[in-house]
């Protein structure tokens, strides 16, 4: 690896192209937005204008987006998306712990059916469990031939949870099979040659020993789940609003750019706060204090 | 065999496909025993290792440890313990936790874990080191501590895979004296697995060599060195001069046979089988003169290469019908070398009770 | 006596114990039901798509003569052929720069290039829908004729792909010997000689994987296109959307399947040639 300064032609080239692209439609978007956040909508002629703004009036959206309403949205979204990825957590672990474990030759065939619907347009799938959940849907119908149901498995929150597990778990599984691939079998001969069962060894060393992965699995899953928008809405009707549900339809419905502005704000905050608990995960693992 | 603690009855382990690691072996390791499975890789040694642990199951046969047959029985419920080649030391726990492990997964009360832990990192000699973690430690702490952790359980049998293999050669050295004097004073019975004979020979009591999932002998250093009962044995433990000879006939208990480029000559020998066998001759009994000595058995050839090494050169003698002896020479004058050179015509001569003979 | 194990098997042989084949079967039936259904029922003659009538195509002759669906369609393939394109040149220079380079901040440059991938969509998609109203480029693309008034659609995804893209070009870069760069220069060859004789055909197989990812991320994308795309420039998934919203139907599982089959075959494709090289024959 070479020191910039060595070639500067060849690292400007390479280096200017994304950069500027970046900052034309990324950051600059983004700082469009943190300035509408702090924005209000303009009134002319005492009645609330349309598409003007009077920008950088102050706190006013984000006071408003801890408003108890949204509060309770804000926390619905936090702990529907935290069931959300534990469930995952616990359908992924045993998929990525039995593909490692399989005969070689099925490994790759094993992952690539975990991994292939994770492939799949998210709307579609979305849409594929309407079709299972709703009151005439598959799922009611096979109950009713044994003469249960019909049960109303759409429009909940039941529905949003199994939609984001049924969403997210394959990207889940990934991580959990990189690591648990890694790590070096002996440690588990070692621990069952000492006398500790299949549990134990399972609890005090592959657990310990995958952590990371875990780790990484959870953050995966947990961000996406907090900022998803069409599982609540296609799954959740009116009674399992998220958190992007309610910035969406400021944008669109409500019409009040700045206050979804604010709470794009939050959940990006939300966001970063999740991947520094990782980060300071990973120091402290390494033996950092922190 | 009453007071074997390990006994090995016909166990084989074949896999699908045709391949079979280990086929039909039976063995019988006695109590407090210095054992060493030895063979070149492939030949079955470390999966018939793995077997009186537990990790690996036989396809067929009987594993008796102290009297039971255990060859099913899961590896956390063997009285077996075993220090992996790896050292597999748990790379998140401190040292004393590790060897704590076996201890707190089996129900110990704390407080004798402690002790017994003590005990154990004293007599590996690591008390100091016992609050760091294993990445902090060298390759040779890292495997005591692999030792104090399966010692500490008190195990009937110690098991260890390839344990000088990743050692450089002065701590190679010291681990070799190290296990030996650990193994009297704890008394147990080691089990160890090796490709390298030097290591086998210098710490085993008995060695089984094992080629391609068979035992080939089982015996003492001194037996398998001096007595090798096939050839693979001969070569493998050692060098060895491989003499092709044809048995002419039987007399007594000794047969009467012509060895190629050597000659005809009568030699003791407990395989009375006729036919073609093998005499080995081990390079350090063959003496080289400058003229033709009076001994019965003795050959004429020219040097044709002589290696250095310092104690010792190994000199290679052409001789009739492309025999080609290796002879070991003492180099016991501190400026006389070998005292031979290339091309130089040499005799060379053995004592007829120095002949080995091989028919497998 | 503890639970005993089986001839031939050993502890950790979880792969053939039977709660694990179960747990499998259990997950990859949950897993897969409702896409094979929606796919099955795609052929279906019934109209509400519950019960099976009767097999037919009628549905995708439908939905192909629908003249908006196919519209959308096509835009989706346009735009994601555009995108593609522009993102992976544009990954593809990060990734070079990342693997070469060492420089100040290169750690916080790295976090920087990291942020569309980490960034909710939403919050992508509606600050893309703002900069483009107020910067007056929405205005401007949508009076552009076709394919041009993608344009804003287009930025958007390249946006949101590049860094795909250089994740994956950079992890096979990281296999590559630099021994044969230097080998290149010193018989003579010049640095654009030996980049593009020596280092691009090993980026290849990188680089086609990236590609293939960033055209399947922008042919599958709905949250940000949802926002920076107007009534003349609706995408396929867009367009799937608001025909949901009206209800199910078979018309719908058509066109999903439409997009499933293109979806898995290119990340078959792109799987394959992520795979890492086996050893040289030879």
């Amino acid at each position: 690896m070479e020191n910039w300064k060595q070639n500067p032609r060849v690292f400007w080239t390479l280096g200017i192209p994304p950069s500027l692209w970046l900052l034309a439609f990324f950051i600059i978007p983004l700082g469009f937005l943190f300035v509408m956040s702090f924005s209000d909508k303009a009134m002319v002629d005492g009645q609330v204008s349309i598409t003007g703004y009077d920008y950088l009036t102050g706190f006013t959206n984000y006071i408003r987006a801890f408003d108890s309403l949204y509060l309770g949205i804000m926390w619905k979204s936090v702990w529907i998306s935290a069931l959300a990825t534990a469930l995952c957590l616990l359908t992924a672990y045993p998929i990525a712990f039995g593909i490692c474990f399989a005969k070689d030759k099925w490994k790759p065939l094993l992952l690539l059916l975990v991994v292939l619907p994770f492939w799949i347009n998210l709307l579609i799938r979305t849409y594929a469990l309407i079709a299972v959940f709703r009151t005439q849907g598959y799922l009611n119908k096979i109950l009713g031939w044994v003469g249960l149901g019909p049960y109303e498995m759409l429009y909940n929150n039941f529905a949003v949870v199994f939609g984001l597990v049924y969403v997210y778990m394959p990207f889940m599984v990934l991580p959990l099979y990189a690591t648990i691939e890694r790590l070096d079998k002996s440690y588990l001969e070692a621990s069952l040659d000492l006398g500790g069962s299949q549990f134990q060894t399972f609890m005090r060393v592959t657990v310990p020993l995958t952590m990371p992965g875990i780790i990484s699995g959870i953050i995966l899953v947990f961000i996406p789940c907090l900022g998803s928008f069409l599982t609540p809405d296609l799954l959740g009707g009116a009674n399992a609003l998220m958190i992007g549900n309610v910035i969406e339809r400021q944008f669109k419905a409500a019409n009040d750019w700045p206050f979804g502005s604010a709470l794009s704000f939050l959940l990006m905050y939300a966001t970063f706060g999740a991947l520094a608990l990782r980060y300071l995960f990973t120091l402290r693992s390494k033996g950092v204090d922190v | 065999m009453s007071d074997s603690i390990v006994s090995i009855r016909n166990v084989t382990k074949a896999f699908p496909g045709g391949v079979t690691a280990v086929d039909n072996v039976s063995l019988d390791i006695a109590q407090n025993e210095f054992f060493a499975l030895l063979g070149p890789s492939g030949c079955g040694k470390t999966t018939l290792l793995r077997m009186i642990s537990g990790l690996e199951t036989p396809t067929g046969g009987q594993i008796i440890i102290g009297g039971e047959d255990m060859a099913y029985t899961p590896p956390n419920k063997r009285p077996t313990n075993m220090v992996f080649q790896s050292y597999a030391v748990f790379p998140h726990m401190t040292v004393e936790q590790n060897v704590g492990y076996g201890l707190k997964v089996t129900g110990v009360a704390s407080d004798e874990i402690k002790r017994r832990v003590g005990e154990a990192l004293e007599m590996v000699k690591l008390t100091a080191l016992a609050k760091r973690k294993p990445d902090q430690m060298s390759g040779g702490q890292r495997q005591r501590v692999a030792l104090a952790r399966a010692l500490v359980k008190r195990p009937k049998v110690l098991l260890l895979d390839e344990p000088l293999s990743a050692l450089d050669a002065k701590l190679r050295d010291d681990m070799r004296m190290e296990l030996t004097r650990l193994q009297e004073t704890v008394g147990i019975t080691f089990i160890i697995v090796t490709h390298d004979q030097d290591e086998a020979l210098s710490m085993a009591s008995r060695i089984a060599v094992m080629d391609r999932g068979a035992v080939q002998q089982v015996a003492t250093p001194t037996e398998l060195y001096e007595q090798p009962k096939t050839r693979f044995v001969a070569d493998f433990i050692g060098k060895v001069n491989l003499i092709e000879a044809r048995v002419h006939r039987q007399i007594g208990r000794k047969i009467d046979c012509e060895l190629k480029g050597v000659g005809r000559m009568e030699l003791a020998s407990d395989n009375l089988v006729g036919g073609q066998v093998a005499v080995a001759v081990r390079p350090e009994k063959l003496k080289i003169a400058t003229s033709e000595p009076s001994t019965a058995i003795r050959v004429q050839g020219k040097v044709r290469d002589v290696a250095y090494y310092g104690d010792t050169s190994h000199v290679v003698i052409e001789a009739a019908d492309g025999l080609d002896l290796s002879v070991n020479v003492q180099n016991d004058t501190r400026l006389g070398g070998s005292g031979v050179e290339r091309g130089q015509s040499v005799w060379v001569s053995w004592a007829s009770e120095d002949s080995i003979v091989l028919t497998e | 006596m503890a639970a005993q194990l089986k001839p031939g098997q050993g502890p950790l042989d979880y792969g053939s114990r039977t709660w694990l084949k179960v747990l499998f079967a259990a997950i990859f039936f949950v897993l897969y039901a409702p896409i094979i259904t929606l796919v099955a029922f795609s052929f279906n003659t019934d109209k509400r798509g519950v019960v099976w009538r009767g097999f037919t195509l009628d549905n995708y002759t439908k939905a192909w003569n629908n003249a908006s669906l196919i519209e959308a369609l096509t835009n989706s393939l346009v735009i994601a052929v555009i995108a593609t394109v522009i993102a992976t040149v544009l990954g593809a220079l990060t990734a070079l720069l990342m693997w070469r380079f060492r420089f100040p901040f290169k750690g916080a440059y790295e976090g920087f290039m990291a942020l569309p991938i980490v960034i909710p969509e939403i919050c992508m998609g509606v600050a893309l829908l703002l900069f483009f109203v107020s910067s007056g480029m929405m205005g401007l693309f949508v009076a552009l004729p076709w394919p041009l008034n993608l344009g804003n659609i287009i930025f958007a995804h390249v946006t949101f792909c590049f860094p795909f893209v250089a994740v994956v070009v950079r992890s096979r870069l990281v296999g590559f010997n630099r021994q044969l760069e230097e080998a290149s220069k010193d018989l003579g060859a010049s640095e654009w000689q030996t980049f593009w004789s020596i280092i691009v055909p090993f980026m290849k197989p990188g680089l086609i994987a990236g590609a293939l990812l960033a055209f399947t991320l922008s042919l599958d994308d709905f949250v940000i296109t949802f926002f920076t795309s107007g009534p003349e420039t609706v995408t396929f998934p867009v367009k799937v959307y608001s025909l949901v919203r009206r209800g199910v139907s078979p018309e719908i599982n058509a066109a999903s399947t439409v997009l499933i089959v293109i979806t898995v075959v290119a990340t078959v494709l792109a799987m394959k040639l992520q795979a890492p090289p086996k050893a040289d024959k030879g």
